[in-house]
């Protein structure tokens, strides 16, 4: 599977870097990699859940119990998580760091992911979620570090977009 | 069983935990017992509280944290079941009031009504200790007996269809969340 381990690694140690300590997180192939290494870090809890939603709930404890965290989601993750982030993380102020791997943009060969593609930007822009793309080795620790230090210092979400040139190796 | 009646049983219990509850009537008539700042009101994002109070238990595996939720509710975020039941936080106790109805919202009745069985969900979804409540005195014991031990509980209790007269809270949402952190901190802190 030529989802890019280097580039997977980086990411995580940047997240640990963020002193995260939840990652809530739903299987997508381009997350494998970052899957299993918090599952296999005796100092992450990782909380695999059922739908992206909860998620939003459980980063939303995390906070308010003074502790950071992450969640790794597809892009149709954050769509279908879309209520939550009004309802709860916009509503009640609550930072969130969303890295959302950007599936169905340039380079997608499977046609069941373009439709998410095209909406993703769009609905996060709607949403007045500051968004940074993640497109290069080198860009990883400082842009994930600035977007938490966003999402703390203005209480609102924020999205990381993983792309493909950073996740896809062929 | 009125739910005013069963939260007035378990107040005792519930003013010396965190409490995360879902809106509506429960929130309500929670605040109108007392309001403590170690109380949340998911005053929306329905179905959520429960992730909410996994995120806390996770975040503060030495405190008690109290989910009370709702029929209406559980149903929208049944996953929820088994995402606990995944990391059984021994310090997470989750109260399901069933009345069968979406009470705040014009009465109209849930799943619950016609046979779906909440406390079997959670049993099938794998929650170590799943017990049904639906007397005052029960539920008060179920509540002090779970509160005492270390197993991930989730009470469901049938209470009447009925809420209060006003759902009312002079308590501003942002109020709320705010207080709510600062005390969670504070608690973080007496470790």
């Amino acid at each position: 599977m030529p989802v890019s381990v280097t580039n997977s690694k980086l990411i995580y140690a940047a997240l640990k870097a963020c002193d995260v300590k939840i990652i809530s997180a739903l299987p997508e192939t381009w997350l494998v990699h970052l899957i299993r290494m918090a599952d296999e870090d005796p100092d992450m809890i990782l909380v695999r859940i059922a739908k992206e939603e909860e998620a939003i709930g459980i980063s939303a404890g995390a906070h308010l119990a003074g502790v950071n965290s992450a969640l790794l989601m597809q892009n149709h993750g954050f769509l279908a998580a879309i209520n939550p982030i009004v309802s709860l993380a916009l509503l009640y102020k609550i930072p969130l760091v969303m890295l959302i791997s950007y599936r169905g943009h340039m380079g997608e060969k499977d046609p069941w992911q373009t439709q998410g593609g095209m909406a993703t930007e769009p609905v996060l822009k709607a949403l007045n979620i500051p968004t940074w793309h993640l497109n290069s080795s080198t860009d990883i620790y400082r842009r994930l570090k600035d977007a938490q230090t966003l999402a703390h210092a203005s209480l609102h979400p924020v999205a990381v977009l993983l792309s493909r040139e950073l996740m896809w190796e062929e | 069983m009125l739910r005013a009646d069963a939260l007035e049983t378990i107040y005792p219990e519930l003013e010396k935990h965190i409490v995360v509850t879902i809106m509506g009537a429960v929130a309500a008539e929670l605040y109108m017992l007392g309001h403590r700042h170690s109380f949340f009101y998911l005053e929306h994002a329905m179905g959520l509280a429960s992730s909410m109070g996994l995120g806390i238990a996770l975040a503060m595996p030495t405190h008690k944290v109290i989910v009370l939720d709702g029929d209406g509710s559980l149903l929208m975020n049944l996953g929820t079941l088994s995402t606990m039941a995944r990391y059984k936080p021994g310090n997470l106790l989750h109260i399901v009031f069933d009345n069968e109805s979406l009470l705040s919202v014009g009465g109209f009745p849930t799943a619950t009504a016609t046979g779906t069985d909440l406390a079997g969900v959670a049993r099938a979804s794998g929650i170590p200790s799943v017990v049904e409540a639906d007397t005052c005195e029960s539920l008060g014991s179920v509540v002090r007996e779970a509160l005492a031990g270390d197993t991930l509980t989730t009470i469901v209790s049938k209470v009447e269809a009925i809420g209060p007269k006003t759902f009312h809270m002079d308590l501003p949402l942002l109020e709320n969340r705010f207080q709510f952190k600062r005390a969670l901190e504070a608690l973080q802190r007496q470790q």
